[in-house]
């Protein structure tokens, strides 16, 4: 079965800032595919251009078989969007708001009655469908902007960071949703810069930092770029020197690579235990106090540190 | 289409949910309109917005439909509401007006009567016309003095066709000396003016529809007056619906759905011409039920309305594509409104204004506008209406295009 989506060397330049550098990539039928990225990578551009809201400065991309560039109105028939800000009337009711978006992908009588039942159902509103939206919690918001994505039933629905800002009850409310749709057969392409969101959805992940496309896989093979490595993340005092320890550390022996962030340090090393001893010993002669320790095992954060030299969440 | 209608809905549905736009577009301008009409008196009955307005008469017909004219204008029931005076010729008057000491001449030609009520082998099927030299500084003066010379007219063409008609009925009347046909005629015309209470022709409508025609209500200048004004709010309020939704995501969400642009824009231009509907033919309809006021003729009420919100959206439209952002619209909007209020006759009589800002008004919708819903209120119909109605959608469509232009520079349908 041909890839739903395939994405050919796609670039985004706004005057000389180029936003997005050259992407390529497929996602396959029933595929949970995360762009994983910190802010300012280019997640929302790609997705915006995919989502034909933005023409590509350069390249194409296919979905379902219709060129983005092309044949822009096929592609909006078959994709489902759930914008990252919520994008709803708050002065219309749940009901109202669905029906709304419904018309506009051109659903009418029963069959669009049916689907706002059984979305209202999916989204876990069928009680407060006739409350306006205003009166709904940012949770609750956030559902109906999923649900307005998928009253279409599309065969690629686009999710870009669908759950900034909200309770961790809704956020796993949302994630759970994500798999059902899934697992109901629904091809997701879901921007996140949160890597235990993307390692918990993803069938694959793509890497993507300055508009660049640095990896892509499955957690298995990205995490097998990193190497049998693991990383010790060093907190220390608000008052210390990060990037002095990062430095002092960098020369030890059996520490690949000191990485400072905000009152952090990561240190990545094949072997933690191996290098506690000395990072620790590091650190007094230094006088830093370290306040406490994490050892972590190969994941996405590993690997985004190692091929930026950055963290994630930088 | 359908999508272009239900966007527009959409923003009729919202706009009317919105208590704070309700105040502004309903509650404000009728509460207004209250209070103007409590101070000026117009509840009583006894104040009038409209007094002594100047009008030169030139009777050059001195014969009795001129003569019964000219009685109309000195007649006790239009005592407060003209000044007349007399000159000796049509040139004289014409310096009067342009001289802006008269709202409009009036000049009756020489052979008037006799055009009417014809002589022996004079008879014209096509009456000699009375002329109306109007101000056009002074539109709603201007307006009175001609619905009191239509009245008078109608009348007169009234009795005119129906002396016609009765003779021509006369068996043998084309075998009849033109002498005898005459005296007929001339006999005919006498018995009815004996007949009718009054001795001129406009006293006969005294107690019919018409003859409320020329008594000026001044709430039907402050109710549109102040629903003209609010309608700026209105029309910028839903233009800055664009931008708003443009920076809330529904706009960009929009865009990725499988509508066009066109439809999505033309929905949201739709959905302000809906709202300004709405909120004129609500506040019309109120001066009617809780004012009294009568508009006269339904379907040229409607085209005025349709015809002066499609001119206000047009200045919505411009507003926001000058505006960068939904914050800006709304204060250009109000300051917009009150500018307009002023300069379009809203609050004061244009008339009581120095000749620039007359001038100057006509770039309102709100000028045009109680133009024609004051030339309602004085009986006018459609025909008399077609001047404001023609301006406002020029205005209208002229404002759209050059929107247009902006709105496609600015990209405002991108993100």
């Amino acid at each position: 079965m041909p890839p739903i989506l395939q994405v050919h060397s796609l670039v985004k330049k706004y005057g000389d800032f180029t936003a997005v550098k050259g992407i390529s990539f497929d996602i396959q039928q029933g595929e949970i595919f995360s762009l994983l990225g910190p802010n300012g990578a280019g997640k929302t551009t790609t997705i915006s251009i995919l989502s034909t809201l933005y023409d590509p400065t350069e390249g194409d991309a296919t979905i379902a078989g219709h060129s983005i560039r092309k044949d822009p109105m096929a592609v909006r028939r078959v994709i489902g969007v759930v914008p990252q800000d919520l994008a709803l009337y708050e002065d219309l009711t749940a009901r109202e708001n669905l029906e709304f978006w419904g018309r506009m992908y051109d659903l009418s009588g029963k069959s669009l009655a049916n689907r706002i039942a059984e979305v209202l159902e999916q989204i876990g509103l069928t009680e407060r469908a006739k409350d306006r939206v205003r009166t709904f919690s940012g949770g609750m918001k956030r559902r109906v902007n999923i649900g307005v994505g998928l009253l279409h039933k599309p065969q690629l629905l686009f999710m870009d960071e669908p759950t900034v800002g909200i309770d961790p009850q809704s956020r796993r409310a949302i994630l759970d949703t994500v798999k059902e749709l899934n697992r109901q057969g629904m091809t997701v392409l879901y921007t996140t810069h949160y890597m235990e969101e993307a390692a918990e959805l993803s069938h694959r992940v793509g890497i993507i930092d300055h508009g660049e496309m640095i990896a892509i896989g499955t957690q298995k093979e990205l995490t097998q770029q990193v190497g049998q490595t693991e990383t010790l993340i060093l907190h220390i005092g608000e008052n210390d020197d990060p990037a002095a320890l990062a430095q002092s550390l960098t020369g030890l022996e059996g520490v690949l690579q000191a990485q400072a962030t905000d009152h952090e340090v990561s240190v990545i090393t094949p072997e933690a235990e191996d290098v506690l001893a000395a990072v620790v010993g590091a650190a007094n002669e230094r006088g830093i106090k370290i306040r406490s320790i994490d050892i972590r095992e190969p994941n996405l954060e590993a690997v985004f540190l190692h091929l930026t030299g950055r963290a994630l969440r930088d | 289409m359908l999508k272009l209608i239900l966007i527009g809905l959409k923003d009729l549905k919202i706009m009317f949910r919105d208590r704070a736009a309700l105040t502004f577009m309903l509650l404000a301008p009728f509460l207004l309109t209250l209070g103007l009409g409590f101070v000026t008196g117009s509840f009583g009955g006894g104040g009038s917005g409209l007094s002594d307005i100047p009008v030169v008469l030139v009777n050059l017909d001195k014969a009795e439909l001129g003569n019964a004219l000219v009685d109309v204008f000195y007649s006790e029931e239009l005592s407060t509401l003209v000044e007349p005076s007399g000159a000796a010729s049509a040139e004289a008057t014409y310096r009067l007006v342009e001289e802006d000491q008269a709202a409009a001449a009036v000049i009756i030609p020489a052979g008037f009567t006799q055009s009417i009520i014809p002589t022996a082998g004079t008879f014209s099927p096509d009456p000699v016309q009375i002329e109306i030299y109007s101000n056009p500084a002074r539109p709603t003066s201007a307006g009175v003095i001609k619905a009191i010379v239509d009245e008078f007219i109608s009348r007169v063409e009234e009795g005119r066709i129906s002396g016609m008609t009765a003779i021509l009925s006369i068996p043998g009347i084309q075998n009849m000396p033109s002498e005898q046909v005459e005296a007929l005629a001339r006999g005919m015309f006498e018995n009815a003016e004996a007949d009718s209470d009054s001795t001129t022709a406009i006293a006969l409508k005294k107690a019919s529809q018409g003859a409320d025609a020329v008594q000026f209500d001044p709430l039907a200048y402050m109710a549109p007056g102040m629903a003209l004004m609010f309608l700026m709010y209105t029309v910028s309020y839903g233009g800055r619906s664009i931008l708003a939704e443009k920076a809330q995501g529904t706009l960009p969400r929009l865009l990725v759905s499988p509508t066009l642009s066109y439809q999505i824009l033309g929905g949201k231009v739709f959905g302000i011409f809906l709202s300004g509907v709405a909120q004129v033919g609500i506040l019309i309809l109120a001066s009617s039920v809780f004012f009294g006021v009568r508009w006269g003729d339904s379907f040229g009420l409607v085209l005025l309305i349709l015809a002066a919100v499609f001119g206000a959206t047009g200045w919505g439209l411009l507003l926001t594509a000058i505006g960068r952002s939904a914050g800006q619209v709304s204060a250009l909007g109000s300051s917009v409104m009150l500018i307009f209020g002023i300069l379009g006759g809203s609050f004061i009589s244009l008339e009581q204004l120095p000749p620039f800002v007359r001038m100057v008004s006509k770039i309102t919708p709100n000028a045009w506008g109680l133009d024609g819903f004051t030339t309602l209120a004085l009986g006018g119909g459609l025909p008399q209406l077609a001047e404001p109605i023609t301006a406002l959608l020029v205005m209208g469509a002229s404002l759209f295009a050059v929107s247009a232009i902006l709105f496609r520079r600015t990209n405002v349908m991108k993100r």
